[in-house]
């Protein structure tokens, strides 16, 4: 469904990532470890627009995107929930949700899919007339992705979900994750949380500085030697 | 009932303001730019409203028009040539850039037409009418008119429609906007569009009320515009419309109580005042970094 080969991407001056490819099939949940820094982030941005890559190309459903706008990447189906979320804080739920829909002009669609995303997370629900700055960050994480479902993406990029929350949360938004990937749409996970993101992934790659050291089945990294000193707290 | 009387003029001269503080304010939302251009758009869409009623008769609600939808034109050119490619650059140089398109158009419009100044022909009818014993021109009471429809037309762009969505949004966190799928330089150009838009508006009804335009009539109430939006907290479209009205009421209190010399003096001390006691404005936002 994706595939990214040999890109590499500059921050100003800086060699973010080095000729790093992967791979996501259709169905799976993919996930990017790593430490701070390593460039997961970069990945992410440079898959929805945000940087372009200096070389290598990026493959999405056989067409190519690299360096594409922003908003005709959103268009064909891959939506980003950025690190830190960065919900839209002086707008209500709602309209936060409705921001998601922005590319659709299915009225009825979109009711249907915030009542959906409403299911999913009832919390949103009850505080759809609030103001998003004021909900906890467990409550804007699941914002932030109900905000990106609103889009309808065959492919999700999540953004270090787990930061800064709660184990309980945490472990709310993973099973939230895989019911989402249940139903059919494709998942790209960063994560630092390396033990929560190994244990709802298919398979995983590792980022060190810029370039991938690793990669295999999720099964085969919560195994491997070097993945659990380095990530998995070397239990 | 001299008071009710100074209070409607101060009203009406503050409504003007609130106008043109509204295009700085959302400009300054968005971009993060202080456009001093913008009293500059004004006095364009003075003269446009102008020829619109004295060359080719126009009325006065088609000459209004005509000059919002030209302004609007005009503030996407300015935006299109002079800042868009200024985007990233540091804001002092935007600034500098903005400073420079206001002289370019003053001395543009100078260029081809001179600096004299012209008399707005009259299109409204102006009677007095008494209320409570004060003697209130119809007029103003139009104008006032005019400009709450304006502004409730802008809310309802700003919180109901797509486009006003997107504004906020931009405004807001543009990286996270283009991950929705907006597209942020149209959204830019958007708001220039309606920020101009108004300041063609605020141009023709300042030529209509005060009946006389040349080509730097912007300068001063551009900036004093730039001061309401600051007392009103700059980004905050409602701060805008506030501080306008507040300024414009300060200035008439402050001519009327025989101080008319220091009336441009009084919306100068309010900036240095605001910007010693509450540098966020009435509206404004604690300037909290985001984490």
């Amino acid at each position: 469904m994706l595939k990214v080969n040999n890109i590499d991407v500059f921050y100003g001056n800086i060699h973010a990532l080095k000729d790093v490819s992967l791979e996501v099939n259709e169905g799976e949940i993919v996930t990017l470890i790593g430490a701070n820094g390593a460039g997961k982030s970069t990945l992410l941005k440079t898959l929805s627009g945000l940087l372009k890559p200096k070389n290598g190309d990026i493959l999405y459903l056989t067409q190519s995107i690299a360096g594409k706008q922003a908003q005709s990447i959103v268009k064909s189906g891959i939506s980003h929930v950025p690190e830190g979320r960065r919900v839209f804080a002086n707008m209500s739920v709602e309209e936060n949700l409705e921001l998601g829909a922005y590319l659709r002009n299915d009225r009825d669609g979109i009711k249907k899919d915030i009542e959906y995303i409403y299911e999913l997370f009832p919390r949103l629900d009850e505080r759809k007339k609030q103001l998003s700055g004021t909900l906890s960050g467990g409550e804007q994480q699941m914002l932030a992705m109900g905000r990106a479902l609103m889009a309808k993406p065959k492919l999700l990029l999540m953004d270090e979900p787990s930061m800064g929350l709660a184990p309980l949360v945490v472990k709310k938004i993973f099973e939230i994750i895989k019911t989402v990937n249940e139903q059919g749409t494709t998942v790209l996970l960063v994560e630092q949380n390396a033990n929560m993101a190994l244990s709802i992934a298919n398979r995983a790659y590792v980022l060190e500085t810029g370039k991938i050291v690793l990669s295999g089945t999720a099964k085969e990294l919560q195994e491997s030697e070097q993945v659990k000193a380095a990530y998995l707290g070397g239990l | 009932m001299e008071w009710l009387q100074q209070l409607v003029n101060g009203i009406s001269l503050g409504s003007i303001y609130a106008l043109i503080a509204l295009g700085y304010t959302m400009v300054y939302g968005i971009i993060k730019l202080i456009n001093f251009a913008h009293g500059d758009v004004f006095m364009l869409g003075a003269f446009i409203g102008f020829y619109a009623i004295a060359r080719w008769d126009m009325g006065f609600f088609p000459a209004l028009i005509i000059s919002m939808v030209v302004c609007a034109i005009i503030g996407v050119i300015i935006e299109r040539v002079a800042y868009k490619r200024l985007r990233n650059a540091t804001r002092i140089a935007a600034l500098i850039t903005a400073i420079g398109v206001s002289l370019l158009i003053e001395y543009t419009v100078i260029f081809f037409r001179g600096a004299s100044p012209e008399a707005y022909p009259g299109v409204l009818p102006n009677k007095s009418i008494s209320i409570l014993g004060a003697n209130i021109s119809t007029q103003s009471i139009f104008i006032l008119g005019v400009t709450i429809v304006l502004m409730i037309l802008l809310q309802f762009i700003v919180h109901k429609t797509k486009i006003g969505k997107a504004m906020r949004a931009v405004s807001h966190d543009a990286d996270a906007a283009r991950l929705m799928g907006i597209n942020v330089d149209n959204t830019i150009s958007a708001t220039f569009a309606i920020g101009s838009a108004l300041a063609g508006a605020a141009g023709v009804i300042f030529g209509v009320y005060y009946t006389k335009i040349d080509p730097l009539m912007g300068v001063l109430p551009g900036l004093k515009a730039f001061v309401a939006a600051v007392l009103g907290g700059i980004g905050s479209i409602p701060g805008a419309m506030v501080g306008g009205l507040v300024l414009g009421v300060v200035e008439t209190v402050v001519s009327a109580l025989g101080y008319s010399l220091w009336r441009d003096a009084a919306a100068f001390v309010i900036l240095i005042l605001i910007l010693i006691l509450k540098p966020s404005g009435i509206f404004g936002k604690n300037a909290r970094e985001k984490v």
